[in-house]
């Protein structure tokens, strides 16, 4: 049997959630699946307050308008949320799979909104499999769903927001943070949450990486050493720093797998962090009626997710035929609000990436 | 133990294996991942594909943007034969049993289908 929805979203994280909440306020009827079993995403973990401006919850953390957003979507009438559903396959003929309670589900939507977000990458060094090695999100998992002290002595990895907030989180947890090392010559996050860090005397050390990781059968401690301008260790410069747990946090790329099975036009985009479907203004791919919003169509803000989820959500009821006049106009509200959060000097990257997105439309025929 | 460079941590494969692979002469991600497996455990590649990528893009000196991707096709996780056997069934429901096709008994009836 297969199952009839009006839109499908894929992903419950923030993108997921305002693209539901956007489409059915405009008239449509929603299936949200996640894989999880609760849906929020990321922001079931972060503990953090969000910048941008009002309409993106600024101000607020992370975690509260996970909970505000995931109460809007479950109570209402017209979106079915669906959790521990993973998609499995998108297939040309529109058909979508899902396993749920170890079910194979297939269904037959006429618009999808792919909000499956990222993953997060991992480095090559000797012994980097050795227990004790996580990624920041699974630290954070740890720390803040599971209620679990993550480790006693750490040395993060990277100094981009993610892991100078997972650092500082490990403070607040009672864990000694040795160092943050960022491979890079500058601190890529935010510097309100680097100085928080320096604050409580924990050094930062840029244009350094780990060489190699030791112990016997766990981790036990890394060598350090700095790099050069060319990105290549130096020589003499190791430092042994002991520590049961290295968290790396080099990172995140597009988890856009279900939009290469879907066929849609591809691009690597370094600026967006890796594999992104070229979409047009509305968020939609080279497929007819399947669109991309959040971390999967390039790795940005929990804040511009929520945006595009709202821009792909509106835009999709447009394309139904729902509220036209009025979700048209939010739609380019949303748009404004995208090029408002992108607009300093932290959004020039994403800028740039966009600007590449624009250049392959011709050939994505977007 | 040698001291190991894991790029495929769901199959256990090696650095030194990905870097085997490209001097006996594989050019592409799903080359290596048919001689050596890099790629077909439980994570389906999330994690090694861009790294052999980058070997690729390395060693063959061609940027990021132009190494040749994976195929990407579902299932994007594991699933049982069971959960796709019961999908076939309800698919199937009513017909007759082709000669050497295989129709396996509904579990709740416990007897062969008709």
């Amino acid at each position: 049997m297969i199952r009839n929805v009006e839109v499908m979203v894929i992903g419950g994280g923030p993108a997921g959630l305002c693209a539901a909440r956007a489409a059915s306020e405009a008239g449509a009827h929603v299936l949200l699946l996640e894989r999880d079993d609760v849906p929020g995403g990321q922001l079931v973990k972060q503990t953090h307050k969000f910048f941008g401006s009002e309409r993106q919850y600024a101000g607020d953390r992370g975690i509260f308008i996970g909970q505000m957003l995931v109460k809007e979507v479950t109570e209402d009438p017209r979106i079915e949320v669906m959790t521990d559903a993973t998609v499995l396959g998108m297939y040309e003929d529109g058909v979508v799979t899902v396993l749920k309670d170890n079910q194979h589900l297939k269904f037959r939507p006429k618009k999808t909104i792919v909000c499956t977000g990222a993953a997060e990458k991992f480095l090559t060094f000797p012994n980097n499999d050795l227990p004790g090695i996580y990624g920041a999100g699974a630290v954070q998992t740890l720390m803040n769903v599971g209620g679990v002290k993550p480790a006693d002595r750490v040395v993060m990895v990277g100094a981009g927001n993610i892991g100078l907030i997972v650092s500082y989180q490990m403070l607040q947890a009672g864990v000694d943070v040795a160092c943050v090392v960022e491979a890079a010559p500058n601190i890529g996050g935010f510097l309100v949450h680097a100085a928080k860090l320096r604050r409580a005397g924990v050094p930062i050390r840029t244009g350094w990486t780990v060489k190699e990781a030791y112990g016997n059968g766990k981790l036990e401690g890394v060598i350090l050493c700095q790099l050069d301008e060319k990105w290549q260790q130096i020589p003499g410069t190791e430092v042994d720093c002991p520590c049961d747990t290295l968290c790396l946090a080099v990172g995140l790329t597009p988890l856009s797998e279900l939009c290469w099975q879907a066929g849609c036009h591809m691009e690597f985009i370094r600026e967006l962090s890796g594999h992104v479907p070229i979409t047009d203004e509305n968020l939609m791919t080279s497929v007819e009626g399947l669109y991309a919003a959040g971390d999967v169509s390039g790795i940005e803000e929990a804040s511009s997710a929520m945006v595009e989820g709202r821009l792909a959500g509106y835009a999709v009821a447009v394309s139904l035929g729902y509220d036209v006049e009025r979700a048209q106009k939010e739609v380019e509200a949303a748009r404004a609000e995208l090029v408002e959060l992108r607009s300093g000097p932290m959004g020039g990257k994403i800028r740039a990436g966009l600007v590449k997105v624009a250049e392959k439309r011709g050939e994505a025929g977007c | 133990m040698a001291d190991k460079v894991i790029i495929c941590r769901c199959e256990d494969i090696t650095r030194e294996m990905i870097l085997q692979c490209i001097e006996d002469g594989y050019q592409t991600i799903d080359e290596i991942k048919r001689v050596t497996r890099a790629g077909m455990g439980p994570c389906q590649g999330r994690t090694c594909r861009l790294l052999i990528a980058q070997e690729l893009s390395r060693a063959y000196h061609v940027p990021m943007e132009e190494v040749l991707m994976s195929t990407f096709r579902p299932p994007t996780k594991p699933i049982s034969m069971g959960a796709l056997a019961d999908a076939w069934l309800e698919n199937h429901e009513g017909e007759e049993a082709v000669s050497g096709q295989a129709v396996a008994p509904k579990p709740e009836e416990g007897g062969a289908a008709e």
